[in-house]
């Protein structure tokens, strides 16, 4: 139906949906964990705060899987080489996830106040840890990861995971972690009302500005850091392989796309303005449009990060020809068309359902609320 | 080279995370359909005992849950992580059915988990059932996607290796999914799961009675899960005959291991009842067989043969030998892709570029493989007997146990008699372990029994690691195991509690248990 061509661009727009997707909706459970500890100061408001993410944030959370196994359909090289080489950043994230499905569920089953307290303090880690290692890892790709294939497409990975905790993708890491913030804030603002969503206004509007300070100070950076072009001639149909192309790293690559395609300022304009709209929504209580606001900034800054890099997925630092690009890292032809057709038939399906478990759990999460399903609520 | 000792290390730790997960995926399975039974009785009669019996079940299946999703969360990224080389080679095929597992499967399982426990208030009774059957429906599906990614390591179908891209690629995405091999292991893990989760439901129930506690609760809980447990125990050995017979079609080698067939034996060849397994002299010291009943089982007819484990062996050294002009082929081909001499030898022989890959093991280049090195790679080719044979034995042996339980007790259910014997209700009490002891032995059984292979035929376990330094393994494998073993004491703990409390827990002001439970409570 679609040319291989056609379906490498539709996977690469695919993948930044999955992402995006993941982004607003177990973001802002995220964005929730991390305000836990501040916006909730006694055990009622810490298990207002909770139930307000508690009947979604299993179903949110799957958009992180499906990310993975979509990464691993549509590109197995990334999915093989950004994991095994980031392999402790990768597990300091899986472990802090384990705090939250036994965080959330086990929490509230016991009436001990140091029991609940160590939950809380787990639900803050499988909420703040996260954000900040994917938008470190994302500060990483975009200087590049030294990494290189052999003639067998094995894949080894040089760094350390010290190196990948260096100034610019901690920048990342704040824009990342202040974004998800402003998420659950947003969030947090309109499922929760008095002093707890005064609390969560405060922290949103904070975090919003911190996010629009630190993307533009990465803006105004990565004009200068190294980016990566591709010398050779590619033939964006052809059979993928990543050792059959040139690249080369020059300063300021990464504005290219800009340059030749002005429209795409409109994305990082888009996460600049999607967060200061939030703010002000927020402090005006328009909660509901601050959440959309803020949403449509998640949108503009990791479109605003493809985008840059476009077709560069992966640039690899220490052997640039092995860099993995939207054209060479991909599924064969046929995968690629199945898995387009399977997210098409079922990514509707989950945005109705999940709109309708929204809609049945509407309305203010209380004290009242939760002390009356007491044996039941989280 | 790759060191065995990474191998080694990521196996255990790949091991050691899937088991772990294992321990609560069968009774998530299973239990999922019991809440759909309670749930729709409640529905049916308006008797609210039944709908308590779903709460609190589902309270239970709760506390289960959270360590099946944290310990699943690992499952989909290990891969990457620690296997990056097969996550390359075999990714075109292999990550269709998890993505779409999660696209099908994890999203309706778990938006429905929540409106499970939270809508109770919100939603109408036949609204709240809906969710109940989707969140089953959803938990099963994701079987049915891993299994089949699994059927597809067991035997590779629907798929081809190209050389211009050095990965196995999909040709058929029906032969993927309609593998007979997944479908096989699809019915007999899910039936596996129904009859663990009976048996929970039973054993715990039986407590209850033999306590004399909140009767009317648990004598139904009961007759339920020995009804579901009886049908399901009867659908997993009739469904694991099933996959004995795939394992006999496409995978000779496991047969031979889990049956200790040292020789081909005469059609129809006998079953093994237990036998002395003398691993160093490759043979049996002796052995107990009736016949005719494993070339039954093994080829569905009386004429066939079961090849043996030497015979196995020695095809596999001629499948080795070619193996080596597969690869010495394919990296001439790789370093020039226009070598027609090389393409036309290399399409020649194919067929057996994995097994020629064994050789990586011992040597990097693979033409210059000794004769002692093709002696080792031959003998890797089939896993070590002792193991496969028992822990094949103790779980059909364990499996005729639960079927002799679950009749007893679903006849008893009949004649309304269990009450009047305590022996059943302690039998069923002390068979809680079971299905887990078998579930587990089933799974070391089908994938120790794939070694050395991570695809079958295609492509060695040794050549599928992560290029990671054994540090980091000895790191990652300690955090896992900390991590898990707190969270299975933390997970134990809840379930013992809740599990004692019953459904006074549920704090409806219905049960006998109710004081105590609150009390209990406060002073944890």
């Amino acid at each position: 139906m679609f040319d291989y061509e056609t379906l490498k661009i539709i996977w690469w727009l695919l993948v930044g949906v999955l992402l995006v997707g993941f982004a607003i909706m177990d973001g802002h459970d995220m964005g929730v964990g991390t305000l836990l500890p501040f916006v909730g100061r006694s055990d009622l408001e810490r298990r207002v705060v909770i139930n307000t993410v508690g009947p979604h944030w299993d179903g949110n959370q799957v958009w992180f899987i499906t990310g993975g196994g979509a990464i691993f359909a549509a590109w197995p090289l990334v999915y093989a080489t950004a994991f095994s080489g980031f392999y402790w950043a990768m597990l300091l994230v899986l472990w802090a996830l384990f705090f939250r499905p036994v965080g959330f569920d086990y929490r509230s089953k016991i009436n001990n106040s140091t029991w609940r307290s160590v939950w809380d303090w787990g639900l803050f880690i499988g909420g703040f840890v996260p954000p900040v290692i994917f938008g470190v890892a994302f500060g990483n790709l975009l200087q590049g990861v030294p990494f290189q294939f052999d003639a067998y497409l094995v894949s080894t990975y040089t760094g350390s995971f010290w190196q990948l905790l260096n100034p610019f993708a901690l920048l990342a890491g704040v824009v990342s972690s202040a974004m998800i913030t402003l998420q659950g804030g947003s969030y947090l603002a309109h499922r929760t009302e008095g002093v707890i969503q005064a609390r969560a206004i405060k922290g949103a509007i904070g975090a919003a500005v911190v996010m629009v300070l630190a993307f533009v100070a990465a803006g105004l950076w990565l004009q200068s850091i190294e980016g990566y072009r591709i010398t050779s001639v590619i033939n964006p149909s052809g059979l993928p392989d990543p050792l059959n192309k040139t690249v080369v790293r020059e300063a300021g690559a990464w504005m290219a796309n800009y340059g030749r395609q002005p429209l795409l300022w409109v994305l990082p304009a888009l996460g600049v303005l999607g967060a200061l709209s939030a703010a002000f929504l927020l402090a005006r209580r328009y909660t509901l449009s601050a959440f959309a606001a803020s949403s449509l900034a998640v949108v503009g800054v990791i479109g605003t990060a493809g985008a840059s890099m476009f077709p560069f997925v992966m640039p690899s630092s220490s052997m640039p020809s092995s860099s993995l690009t939207v054209w060479d890292s991909v599924s064969s032809h046929m995968t690629l068309g199945i898995m387009f057709w399977a997210t098409m038939l079922f990514m509707p399906l989950i945005v109705i359902y999940t709109a309708w478990a929204y809609r049945v759990m509407r309305g203010k999460v209380t004290a009242a609320y939760v002390q009356e399903h007491d044996h039941a609520a989280y | 080279m790759i060191s065995e000792q990474l191998v080694d290390l990521s196996r255990l730790q790949f091991a050691a995370t899937a088991m772990y997960h294992f321990l609560f995926v069968p009774l998530t399975i299973g239990m999922v359909w019991l809440l759909v039974i309670m749930e729709s009785v409640y529905v049916m009669t308006g008797n609210v005992v039944w709908k308590d019996m779903t709460r609190f079940w589902g309270k239970l299946f709760g506390i289960n849950f959270a360590l099946g999703v944290t310990t699943g969360i690992t499952l989909e990224f290990q891969f990457g992580t620690n296997w990056a080389y097969y996550s390359h080679y075999v990714g075109d095929i292999f990550g269709a059915p998890l993505a779409i597992e999660g696209l099908m499967a994890f999203f309706l399982e778990s938006t429905m988990i929540g409106l499970f426990f939270f809508g109770w208030d919100r939603l109408s009774k036949p609204q709240h059932l809906l969710v109940t059957v989707l969140m089953a429906v959803g938990t099963n599906l994701s079987a049915l996607w891993i299994l089949i990614a699994n059927g597809w390591m067991q035997n590779p179908v629907g798929a081809e290796f190209s050389y211009q891209t050095m990965r196995m690629e999909m040709t058929d995405f029906w032969a993927v999914l309609f593998n007979p091999d997944a479908q096989a292991k699809f019915v007999h893990t899910v039936s596996a799961g129904y009859v663990t989760g009976a048996m929970f439901v039973m054993s715990i129930s039986s407590w209850y009675l033999l306590k004399k506690r909140d009767l009317a609760f648990a004598k139904r809980s009961f007759r339920v899960a020995a009804a579901f447990g009886l049908a399901s125990v009867l659908s997993v050995i009739v469904l694991g005959d099933e996959s004995g017979y795939t394992v006999g079609e496409a995978q000779q080698t496991k047969l031979a291991a889990m049956e200790a067939m040292w020789e081909t034996k005469p059609a129809p060849a006998g079953l093994t009842l237990v036998a002395s397994i003398n691993e160093a002299e490759q043979k049996n010291d002796w052995e107990i067989e009736v016949p005719w009943v494993m070339g039954l089982i093994g080829t569905r007819s009386i004429s066939k043969e079961i090849p043996g484990i030497h015979d196995i062996k020695a095809k596999n050294r001629e499948r080795i030998v070619n193996g080596m002009v597969a690869v010495t082929a394919l990296e001439a081909l790789r370093t020039h892709r226009d070598d027609v001499v090389a393409k036309q030898v290399f399409e020649q022989n194919k067929t057996d570029l994995g097994f020629g890959l064994l050789l990586k093991k011992y040597v990097v280049d693979v033409s210059q493989a000794t004769p002692e090195m093709i002696n080792k790679a031959v003998n890797d080719t089939v896993p070590r007997v002792t193991p496969m044979f028992w822990g094949f034995r103790i779980m059909v042996g364990l499996g005729f146990a639960m079927l002799a339980l679950f009749g007893m007790a679903f006849y008893s259910t009949l004649k309304s008699n269990f009450m009047e014997k305590p022996w059943l209700l302690r039998a069923a009490l002390w068979m809680l372990p079971a299905p887990w002891i078998a579930c587990e032995l089933g799974w070391f059984v089908a994938e120790y029994g794939r070694q050395p292979w991570s695809i079958y035929g295609v492509l060695p376990t040794h050549l599928s690691v992560s290029t990671l330094s054994v540090n980091s393994l000895y790191g990652s494998l300690a955090g896992f195991i900390g991590f898990y073993t707190v969270l299975l004491l933390v997970e134990m703990f809840l379930m013992v509690k809740f599990a004692r409390m019953g459904p006074g827990s549920l704090g409806t002001g219905r049960y006998q248990s109710e004081g105590k439970s609150a009390l209990a409570a406060a002073h944890v």
